[in-house]
């Protein structure tokens, strides 16, 4: 009828398919830039390095718990015992340590721990197909527990100036965890992109059926997957103990929580088979953001619950919406 | 005397009865996704009639009865009822009217008790405190299941019946609708003999009531046995609707598949007829737990033997139990002449077997992969440096399949869901090519794939007999299964019936053997 309402329809059009896939890219990124420009313009101390250092490393121990969860939920399951795992493997080390092992087998001893609880939340979960859920709210309750037993329920003192250094130390002016998360989130987006294993995962969250007829061996590789987020929460759980310079048995409660939640925010589906190990560290970062921000905006700890409670459902909202 | 006028009466008015329309379907459209599946249809329904509706798996019943109940809702064309135009919105409003369904699965609450099933949907009776009454529920039902003669108590949980008993309590919960139209979509698929003829009384009961019924089946004999007038659908289309009296099995045999064979894809090259050595595959005598019955079977390098037989008939088994995804109970595999114990598909695909599974979404296609990853997912291995993957040494194996296979798409590193249902099943097709099989199991390898498409993939089937893939290919499309295959083989409830050669199968043997022939 009108060439001008063709006109501006098809340019509409036009916006709308160049807006979309950078916005299905970068929606999370561009969020969390503009966060800190806003936290940036009301808390000039938002800025300082000492303060961008500190969001760093608060986030590092859940970032690293959330590397873990990202593949547990790229294959559609959940772990809901990381928070309990970092308790004991933090607790074990620390025994281990002040018993007079050396610093670093010590550590590996508690990173273990966290090792094989993913293996024994994965044989259920894979072989006796049990619901992950029902499973790992089971370990997340009986890791606790042990923790509980082997401490007494005390908090150990470390004493090992070595052990310390890895979660309270810094190299060159940046804290120890903040190396520690960069090294594993570059190993693990090696291994979801690079690996016969990432690709099982990303199969078998998409289409476990088929990835079954195909010839994966969905058992092995769904087992793996609950051992490495164990592995990330043994990790976690000795740098926790390095940061607070003890072992304790409550320590990370609520931490699964956290962790899940900076999943989701990073763009990885519940339904499995869709999801970036980058998009976590972003959802991490803005969760962390968040919450520093608000803080240095004098913001009652209260009402940043239910600011944070808001963001999370707002953003699986927006990513509704986008597809 | 007086017994002699009423019986009189009694068959006027059965006559009468016999003549009302109840329901009837005029010129019913209705299309999926631009894919017309029932074209001009037209049904009537008489009181106290048991219709049957018989047509070729794909002919369009499910769709017709579930338009009817209301489950769909036609493009064009009128239901009238009862005299009325009706326009049913939800299946609900079609069954506070009468019109109830029986759906082929079982659609009742385990955990629940038979009571509860049949009064579901329905508002149970409650005391003044708003609380269930229990007494009142079971006494109601008791009243329904004796109706129709059965002596269930409906105290009992669903979980503790059998089918047969399932499937009445199913029946009671229609007929607590005060249903006036019944649609039973195979209610003995499931049922033994002795079962079947309790549900025959019950049907025979319920004709006299009044009821009129629609009998979607496959099998012949209870064709004859139960209905008083047939429904002939092909391929969307009426065919014929008469009197079951004036009409014998041959002739709906024929009615049902007379399908023009000229645009559709022929085989050319054929092995020779007496096959040379080995056979690659042998069965002998292969059970599993559930339908599969006594199934022996050669196949030889470069033949493609069809697998024909309706649905429900046991051939997606019976490829489930080749390719190790369900356990076989008795029977041995033969591979090149070798006994092979095959427990999973890992096992299956070592010793060479590929399959191409009956339904590519939930069985074929990694959604959110790309077409490359799609393609490689089987032989990821092959492709790793220290564990690494090497995505650019995929591509010429990845760009040969392409070539080879045709496979339309943008790039290779584009989601697979993009493309067309052919494209994808030509992926899925390619998948299993990469491993170098020696026998290609293929279920329904052309569903959901438009006639282009169709024509390119039987070509690929034949290409790949030619360079010596012994192939078994289930598939329900009778011209499919005659264009392409070498030797046919049909099922009938889990038991091979027949195997034709080429040369002799026609559409109506295929159809006569896979419907169980017709015992006399």
């Amino acid at each position: 009828m009108n060439p001008n309402t063709q006109l501006s329809s098809g340019n509409s059009v036009s916006l709308k398919q160049k807006v979309l896939p950078v916005w299905n890219q970068l929606g999370m990124l561009i969020i969390l830039i503009l966060l800190c420009i806003i936290m940036a313009i009301f808390a000039p101390y938002f800025t300082e390095v000492n303060n961008v250092l500190n969001i760093l490393k608060q986030s590092s121990i859940t970032a690293i718990l959330a590397a873990g969860m990202t593949v547990v939920i790229l294959t559609g399951g959940i772990d809901l015992s990381v928070g309990s795992t970092l308790a004991l493997s933090g607790v074990i080390s620390v025994m281990l340590s002040n018993a007079g092992f050396p610093p670093l087998l010590a550590m590996l001893a508690g990173i273990g721990t966290g090792y094989l609880a993913g293996v024994i939340n994965g044989y259920f979960t894979a072989v006796t197909k049990l619901p992950a859920f029902v499973v790992t709210l089971g370990s997340m309750t009986y890791l606790r527990g042990i923790a509980f037993v082997i401490s007494g329920g005390l908090p150990l003192v470390l004493k090992n100036k070595f052990f310390i250094f890895f979660g309270a130390g810094s190299i060159l002016g940046i804290p120890t965890p903040i190396y520690i998360m960069m090294v594993v989130y570059v190993i693990m987006f090696f291994v979801l992109k690079y690996t016969m294993f990432g690709r099982h995962v990303y199969a078998i969250g998409g289409n476990e059926e088929a990835a079954r007829l195909t010839g994966i061996k969905v058992e092995k590789t769904l087992i793996n997957v609950y051992s490495i987020s164990g592995l990330m929460a043994g990790i976690a759980g000795v740098v926790m103990a390095g940061r607070v310079i003890s072992g304790q048995p409550n320590a990370g409660v609520s931490f699964e929580l956290d962790a899940i939640a900076a999943v989701i925010l990073g763009g990885t589906s519940f339904v499995g088979g869709v999801g970036r190990i980058q998009g976590t560290i972003i959802g991490v970062l803005i969760m962390a953001v968040l919450s520093n921000g608000l803080t240095l905006l004098n913001v009652d700890f209260y009402w940043q619950m239910i600011v944070k409670g808001l963001v999370i459902v707002i953003a699986v909202l927006l990513d509704k919406l986008r597809n | 005397m007086s017994s002699a006028v009423d019986s009189q009466l009694y068959r006027t008015s059965k006559e009468d009865r016999s003549k009302e329309i109840i329901l009837s379907m005029e010129a019913i459209h209705k299309s999926f996704s631009g894919v017309q599946v029932l074209r001009n249809i037209n049904l009537e329904l008489h009181k106290g009639e048991v219709h049957a509706l018989m047509g070729e798996n794909g002919a369009g019943k499910s769709t017709l009865m579930k338009i009817m109940a209301g489950i769909y809702r036609p493009d064009s064309g009128r239901i009238i009822y009862k005299g009325e135009e009706m326009v049913w919105h939800n299946p609900l409003e079609a069954r506070g009217k009468g019109i109830s369904v029986i759906h082929q699965e079982i659609s009742l609450s385990p955990n629940l008790t038979i009571g509860e099933n049949i009064l579901m949907g329905t508002k149970f009776p409650k005391n003044k405190l708003g609380l269930v009454q229990w007494d009142e529920i079971f006494k109601k039902t008791k009243i329904v299941l004796e109706s129709i003669g059965s002596d269930l108590n409906p105290k009992l949980r669903v979980s503790e019946l059998s089918v047969a008993q399932q499937q009445i309590v199913e029946i009671a919960r229609a007929l607590s609708f005060n249903s006036e139209v019944l649609i039973m979509d195979e209610p003995t698929a499931s049922l033994t003999d002795k079962e079947i003829d309790k549900l025959f009384v019950i049907i025979n009961d319920l004709r006299e009531k009044g009821v009129a019924i629609v009998y979607i089946s496959h099998r012949m004999d209870e064709i004859f046995k139960i209905s008083d007038r047939c429904t002939i659908l092909r391929d969307g289309q009426w065919i014929s609707s008469h009197p079951i009296a004036e009409t014998n099995p041959e002739q709906l045999v024929k009615q049902m598949v007379g399908r023009d064979l000229n645009d559709l894809f022929q085989k050319k090259f054929s092995p020779p007829v007496t096959p040379q050595g080995e056979p690659v595959l042998e069965l002998i005598d292969v059970c599993d737990k559930g339908i599969v019955k006594n199934i022996s079977l050669k196949i030889y390098p470069g033949e493609i033997v069809g697998l024909a037989g309706l649905v429900g008939a046991g051939r997606t088994e019976l490829i489930r139990a080749i390719f190790g995804i369900s356990k076989m109970t008795s029977g041995v595999i033969k591979l090149n002449g070798k006994p092979v114990n095959i427990k999973s598909p890992i096992e299956a695909m070592k010793h060479g077997i590929a399959h191409v599974p009956e339904s590519r979404k939930e069985q074929g296609l990694f959604p959110n992969l790309s077409v490359k990853e799609n393609m490689i997912m089987n032989q990821m291995h092959l492709y790793r440096k220290g564990g690494v993957l090497q995505y650019a040494s995929m591509n010429a194996e990845i760009d040969k399949y392409m070539k080879d296979l045709g496979v339309r798409a943008a790039s290779t590193e584009q989601n697979v869901m993009g493309l067309s249902g052919g494209n994808q099943q030509k992926i899925v097709i390619a998948r299993w090519l990469s491993i170098g099989p020696k026998v290609l199991l293929l279920d329904e390898p052309t569903r959901g794939v438009d006639v282009g498409a169709k024509t390119e993939i039987h070509k690929i089937i034949c290409e790949l007999a030619e360079k010596g893939l012994a192939v078994l290919m289930v598939s329900s499309e009778l011209p499919e299964i005659l264009g392409v295959s070498d030797r046919i083989l049909v099922m009938h409830e889990g038991k091979l019936k027949a195997e034709l050669s080429k040369e002799e199968a026609t559409q109506e043997k295929i159809m006569y053997f896979a419907t169980g022939e017709i015992k006399k």
